[in-house]
């Protein structure tokens, strides 16, 4: 799963929707791959406001990426910076999660990636 | 009319097989009006000072089975939208749909190379439970849909989802009866799909949702209204007319 992903998904428990802990969920043991896809640069560019940028440095780092910065580059500094647009690209849209956990930080269940896979379907105690 | 995704990679015994709902689907969203009415919504503007950046859209299949449909999205992203910058993602209860999905996807964008979107996922999971609140511009949603006198025990992690288990005769029938069977009215799987609507969508979401005649779909529209002054629900598509009686037919939600 693309570290993209993320940034859309949060802990599958009712009762942890509520949370701020349940996003963005914790990759714990994640074996990652690297995919060839072509830069859009303007997607990137467009796809910045939409972009959790507090949730997205967590991920980085917990993934073992150099730490982003504390705020998100404006479309114009992402524009002007070919290296930091091929990075971004490089961390949201090539590097895929294939196995590992997903953990959330609220009630502590652990979601597993297999096969590039991420299985949010709950143990019947927790439906 | 767009070309429809390759699906002969799909194991058809556990996964359900593209149909007349389908293809409705992707009739509807690939209609001019439909166009418009994404474009208008999710399409770049332009002001006195140039184009505006508009956030891409986050586009998410519920229950894709074989992905023909968000692989379709997809690979047309620039016709249907009017832009290329897309994200499409699914969610399924079967994870051979999950994998499934992934390699239509990956095809049909293949054979779309100047057209489609970025794709990133397929979740297993139960409807929207994977996804962050507010964060879904557009879903689509083929349910469960014919009446049954019951709905088949749902599944839970580690049993019933597909997962690593040896495929049996009796599991691939499971699994093919949560693609279709929707319980009283054939209902129940979508009610709480609608439910979840108003917590799933973006401000700017909407949802596009098959249902058959015996959904009652003036009925389900009228309880969408219900949710508040801003909400709409509407017919934009439908096939199989008998007697005056759409066989089935796809509602958008949205907001205004
Ligand atoms: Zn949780």
């Amino acid at each position: 799963m693309k570290v993209l992903s993320l940034n859309f998904l949060s802990c599958a428990v009712k009762g942890c929707k509520s949370s701020s802990d349940s996003y963005p969920l914790h990759p714990k043991d994640a074996e990652l791959v690297q995919d060839d896809i072509e830069v859009n640069a303007q997607l990137l560019i467009n796809l910045l406001p939409r972009i959790d940028w507090t949730a997205l440095t967590t991920t980085a780092t917990e993934l073992g990426f150099p730490a982003l910065p504390p705020q998100a580059p404006t479309p114009e500094e992402l524009e002007a910076d070919e290296a930091k647009l091929k990075d971004l690209h490089h961390l949201l849209m090539e590097t895929q999660i294939m196995e590992g956990k997903l953990v959330c930080a609220s009630c502590g269940h652990e979601y597993a990636v297999r096969e590039g896979i991420a299985n949010f379907l709950l143990p019947s105690h927790l439906v | 009319m767009l070309p429809t995704p390759d699906t002969s990679h799909v194991e058809f015994e556990r996964i359900y097989e593209p149909a007349e709902d389908s293809f409705l689907l992707l009739d509807t969203l690939s209609s001019a009006a439909e166009a418009a009415f994404l474009r208008d919504r999710f399409g770049s503007r332009s002001d006195a000072a140039g184009p505006a950046p508009v956030p891409p859209p986050f586009v998410v299949e519920i229950g894709p089975g074989s992905g023909v449909v968000i692989g379709f999205i997809n690979a047309h992203a620039s016709v249907i939208f009017g832009s290329r910058d897309v994200l499409t993602a699914a969610v399924d209860v079967n994870s051979h749909a999950c994998r499934a999905t992934r390699e239509t996807a990956r095809k049909a964008a293949a054979d779309n190379a100047a057209s489609h979107g970025m794709y990133l996922d397929a979740l297993q999971g139960d409807l929207v439970a994977p996804l962050r609140p507010g964060s879904v511009d557009v879903l689509v949603f083929n349910p469960p849909y014919v009446p049954t006198e019951e709905l088949p025990r749902q599944p839970a992690a580690d049993h019933e989802g597909g997962g690593d288990k040896q495929p049996t005769f009796d599991h691939d029938s499971y699994l093919l009866s949560l693609s279709y069977a929707g319980g009283r009215d054939g209902m129940e799987t979508t009610d709480r799909l609608i439910d979840a609507l108003p917590e799933t969508l973006s401000p700017r979401g909407c949802a596009y949702v098959l249902l058959c005649a015996q959904n009652r779909p003036e009925e389900v529209k009228e309880r969408i209204r219900g949710f508040g002054r801003q909400w709409r629900a509407e017919t934009v598509g439908s096939s199989g007319k008998k007697a005056g009686w759409e066989k089935l037919q796809i509602i958008r939600i949205w907001r205004e």
